[in-house]
C-alpha cells in the first residue's frame, strides 16, 4: 500500500511537468491549427531564465577579513553575493529563493518569446501542410536549442531550492504508515501544488473571462467569430504567448528537480506530444488528464514487481499506451468527435 | 522530365487517374527513358569519379566519401516514402539501426564477408518495417508521424535497456575475438590475433575498397528508386499524396501500395545501417533515437523532397558541411578573414564563431529552417528556378503558380 503511493507521488510531479507542456501544446493546437514542434524548447528556455536569474544572483565580492586568519597565516576570504551587500538580509532572501524569483522575470520574457515567435514565423504556416509545421517547428527548436548551448555550454547546470524547502516529508508517518516509507522531497509538492495553480489559473482565464470566452468560441468556428468583428488573430497570438509562459513556467520551477541542460526541451516534447494524443489533440482537460495519468503509469512501472513480470516495460510503456490509444480510439481520451479524424 | 509534362500531371487535372497515366505514358516513354538514361550516366560518373572530382573541397577522403553514399542510401529510401506518399515517418532511424545490428551479428556468428551482413540487414529492417508499418499506417497525417516517432523511440529504449544481450546496451555491439565466425572457421580462415577486416571476398573493405562498394550500392539503389518513380506503382504512391480520398474513391485500397513504399523505405535504411556495420563493424543504439530520424527528414527537405537527385543532394551537403564546418576553430576563422581591416575581422570572427566548430549545429538548423520557408521544394527547386531565370521569365512564372507541385526531376 505504501509503495503504491510512494510510486504516485513519484509519478505525479513527472506528470505534472507533461501536463504543464502538453496543456500548452494543446492551446495552440486548438486556437491555431499548429503543431508546434518547438513546444520543447520554449520549457528548456523558461528552465534557462531560472539559470539565468540565478546567476546574477550569485555574482559575489571577495572581501579580506584581517582580523580572523586561515591556517596558512593569510587573512581570511569572505564571499558574499553582492544583492546580499546591497539589500542585506533581504538579499540573503533573494539569493536562496532565486528559482522562485525567477518567475518574476520569466512571465514577460516567455510572453514576448511566444508573441515574437509567433507573430515572426508560425503565421505564415497557418494554411501550410503540418508536415511543413513540424520541420519548421522543429527546426527553430533546434536553433533554439544550439543559442543555448552555445552559451551555457552543454552541461546540465543544477539549480538549488530554497533551503528551507530543500527537505523531504515524511508522508507516510503524517496518515498512518510506518515512519520512513513514504518520503516526499518538499520542493515536489511545491512543484505539484504549483502546477495544479498555474492550470486553475489557465482554465479559469478561459472559463471565466470575456476574453476566455472569446477565445473559445474562436476554437470551435473560428469563421462565425471573426465574422463578428472580432480580430480572433490577435487573441490567438496572445493565447500562443500564454501558452509559452505556461511551459516557460513549467521549466523554471522543474530546475530544482532536473538540472536543466540544451537537449531538455527535446527530452520532453516528445513525450509531451504523446500526453497530448492519448488526452485527444485539442482537449485541454484531456491533455492535463493524460499528463498525470502517464506521469503515474511511467512511475508504476518501474516498480522492480512490474519490471520483474515484464522487464524493459518501464522504457516502453508510455509509447505502448500511445499506440493503443491511437489505434483503438484514435480522437483521444477526450477528444471531440471529428478533430483530425481521417 | 518536361515542363508540359509536369503540368499535366498536376493535381488539378488528374481527373481520370490511370487512363491518364498511361497516356502521358505511352507518350513520354521513349523521351523520359532517354532522360532517365542520361540521368543515370551522369550520377553513376560523378559518383564512381567522387574521389576525384571532391578533391578540390577537400572531401575526397574515403571515410567522408562513404557517409556521402551511406546516406544517399538512406535518404532515396526515406524519400520513396515521404517524397512519394507524403506520409512523414519520424522514426527511420529505427531500421538504420536494425540493419546495423543485424549486419554485425552476421560478422560475429557467420563471417566477415560483406554480403550476408548486407542481406541480413536489409532483410530484418524490411521485416521489422512490414510489422511496424502495418500498424502506423492505420492512420495518417500527424498521427503517423507519432506513431512512427513512438515506435522508433521504443526500440532506442529497448536496445538501451532490456535487449542489452542482443544490443550490448550503451558500449554498442562490437567485434571480438572469440566471436564463432562459423561459415569462416568451416571455410578454414585463420584466426588471427587482431580484429578481423571485414571483406568482400577477400578484398579488404575499408578505404578505397570500402567507399567503391558503398558507390555501387548506392548506384543501384538510385536505379531501383528511378524504376520506382516511374513506374505505375510509383504513379499510385504519387496519386496518394496528391488525394488519398479521390484515390478510395476510384475503388482503390491504398493501405498495400503505402505499406509497400514503407516496407521498402525500411529496406533502404536497413541497407544503409548495415553498409555503416561493413565500413565500421560496431552498433550502437543511438543510431536509432529519433534525432537521428530528423536528421534524415532534414536531408531529405534541404535537397528537395519528392525528386530523384534531391535527397542525395541534401545527404551530400549535409554530411560535407557537417564535416568542414565543425573542424574550423577560431584559428580558422582568423586566417579566413585575414584580407579584413583588423577591427572588421575580428567582429567577422566573433560573428560567425558560434555558427562553426561546436556549433554548426545551428548553422545546420538555421539553413533548414529558411529552405522550409521559402524553398520548400528544397535545393532541387532552387535550382530549378534559378535554371528559367535563364530560359525565359514567363514558364517561370506558371511553374510557380502551380506552387506545391513536384518540382521535375
Amino acid at each position: 500500500m505504501d509503495a503504491i503511493l510512494l510510486q504516485i507521488l513519484n509519478g505525479l510531479d513527472k506528470g505534472a511537468a507533461y501536463a504543464l507542456i502538453a496543456l500548452g501544446l494543446t492551446l495552440i493546437f486548438g486556437t491555431l491549427g499548429v503543431v508546434n514542434f518547438a513546444h520543447g524548447a520554449l520549457f528548456m528556455l523558461g528552465a534557462f531564465c531560472a539559470v539565468t536569474v540565478g546567476k546574477f544572483l550569485s555574482y559575489e565580492v571577495v572581501t579580506l577579513d584581517p582580523s580572523k586568519l586561515t591556517p596558512w597565516g593569510t587573512p581570511a576570504e569572505t564571499r558574499t553575493p553582492i544583492v546580499q551587500q546591497w539589500f542585506g538580509d533581504f538579499g540573503a532572501f533573494l539569493v536562496d529563493y532565486s528559482v522562485p524569483f525567477s518567475i518574476l522575470f520569466a512571465i514577460p520574457i516567455m510572453l514576448l518569446i511566444g508573441v515574437i515567435m509567433e507573430r515572426g514565423l508560425i503565421r505564415y504556416f497557418y494554411k501550410r501542410p503540418h508536415a511543413d509545421q513540424i520541420l519548421v517547428t522543429f527546426g527553430l527548436a533546434i536553433v533554439v536549442q544550439e543559442i543555448i548551448k552555445a552559451q551555457f555550454g552543454a552541461n546540465p547546470i543544477p539549480q538549488a531550492a530554497p533551503v528551507l524547502l530543500a527537505g523531504s516529508a515524511d508522508i507516510g508517518a503524517i496518515i498512518g504508515f510506518d515512519p520512513g516509507t513514504v518520503v516526499y522531497p518538499y520542493w515536489r509538492i511545491i512543484y505539484l501544488l504549483f502546477s495544479g495553480l498555474i492550470i486553475g489559473i489557465v482554465f479559469s482565464f478561459l472559463q471565466f473571462t470575456t476574453y476566455g470566452m472569446v477565445v473559445r468560441a474562436g476554437m470551435a468556428d473560428r469563421e462565425t467569430v471573426g465574422l463578428l468583428g472580432i480580430n480572433i488573430q490577435k487573441r490567438f497570438t496572445v493565447v500562443f504567448g500564454l501558452a509559452a509562459v505556461v511551459a516557460g513556467l513549467a521549466g523554471v520551477m522543474y530546475t530544482p528537480i532536473l538540472p536543466p541542460d540544451y537537449h531538455m526541451g527535446m527530452d520532453f516534447l516528445v513525450l509531451s506530444f504523446v500526453v497530448v494524443v492519448v488526452g485527444g489533440m485539442g482537449s485541454l482537460p484531456g491533455a492535463v488528464a493524460a499528463g498525470f495519468l502517464l506521469g503515474v503509469l511511467q512511475s508504476f512501472a518501474s516498480m522492480n514487481e512490474v519490471k520483474n513480470i515484464l522487464p524493459g516495460i518501464d522504457q516502453i510503456i508510455i509509447y505502448l499506451v500511445a499506440v493503443v490509444i491511437l489505434l483503438v480510439r484514435p480522437r483521444g481520451l477526450m477528444g471531440r468527435k471529428g478533430v483530425m479524424e481521417s | 522530365m518536361s515542363q508540359n509534362l509536369e503540368k499535366i500531371k498536376s493535381p488539378l487535372d488528374m481527373e481520370p487517374l490511370t487512363i491518364e497515366i498511361h497516356e502521358v505514358e505511352a507518350a513520354s516513354r521513349s523521351n523520359t527513358a532517354r532522360n532517365d538514361l542520361i540521368l543515370m550516366a551522369v550520377f553513376s560518373a560523378v559518383v564512381l569519379a567522387s574521389p576525384w572530382v571532391l578533391a578540390p573541397f577537400g572531401a575526397a577522403y574515403p571515410d567522408l566519401l562513404q557517409r556521402f553514399c551511406i546516406f544517399g542510401i538512406f535518404a532515396i529510401g526515406f524519400n520513396i516514402m515521404f517524397g512519394l506518399t507524403g506520409y512523414l515517418s519520424f522514426g527511420h532511424a529505427a531500421f538504420l539501426g536494425i540493419g546495423s545490428y543485424a549486419a554485425v551479428w552476421s560478422f560475429k556468428l557467420l563471417t566477415m564477408n560483406a554480403i550476408p551482413a548486407l542481406f541480413f540487414g536489409v532483410v530484418c529492417a524490411g521485416l521489422f518495417s512490414a510489422l511496424i508499418g502495418y500498424v502506423c499506417l492505420r492512420r495518417a497525417g500527424i498521427y503517423f508521424s507519432i506513431l512512427t516517432l513512438a515506435f522508433a523511440q521504443m526500440s532506442y529504449n529497448l536496445a538501451y535497456s532490456v535487449l542489452t544481450p542482443i544490443t550490448n546496451g550503451e558500449t554498442g555491439l562490437q567485434l571480438t575475438l572469440g566471436d564463432a565466425r562459423m561459415v569462416d572457421a568451416a571455410f578454414g580462415v585463420e584466426r588471427t590475433s587482431s580484429l578481423p577486416i571485414t571483406n568482400l571476398f577477400g578484398i579488404k573493405m575499408s578505404g578505397y575498397e570500402g567507399f567503391y562498394l558503398c558507390a555501387i550500392i548506392l548506384i543501384i539503389s538510385f536505379y531501383i528508386s528511378i524504376r520506382i518513380f516511374r513506374s505505375p506503382f510509383g504513379m499510385m504512391l504519387r496519386g496518394i499524396k496528391t488525394n488519398q480520398n479521390r484515390m478510395s474513391y476510384t475503388g482503390i485500397n491504398t493501405r498495400p501500395y503505402l505499406l509497400a513504399a514503407f516496407v521498402v523505405s525500411g529496406m533502404y535504411a536497413g541497407l544503409a545501417g548495415s553498409l555503416m556495420a561493413v565500413t565500421d563493424p560496431l552498433a550502437g543504439a543511438e543510431r536509432m533515437q529519433w534525432t537521428a530520424s530528423g536528421e534524415v527528414v532534414l536531408m531529405t527537405i534541404l535537397g528537395g523532397a519528392g525528386t530523384l537527385l534531391g535527397p542525395v543532394l541534401g545527404a551530400g551537403v549535409i554530411k560535407y558541411f557537417e564535416n568542414i564546418f565543425s573542424s574550423f576553430n577560431k584559428g580558422i576563422l582568423h586566417s579566413a578573414f585575414e584580407f579584413l581591416p583588423d577591427g572588421v575581422a575580428d567582429f567577422m570572427v566573433t560573428i560567425t564563431h558560434p555558427f562553426v566548430g561546436e556549433g554548426w549545429h545551428l548553422t545546420l538548423g538555421v539553413l533548414f529552417m529558411f529552405i522550409v520557408i521559402f524553398l520548400p521544394g528544397g535545393l532541387m527547386e532552387g535550382a530549378q528556378r534559378i535554371g528559367n531565370l535563364f530560359t525565359g521569365g514567363g514558364k517561370s512564372n506558371a511553374d510557380s503558380r502551380s506552387g506545391q507541385t513536384q518540382p521535375a526531376e
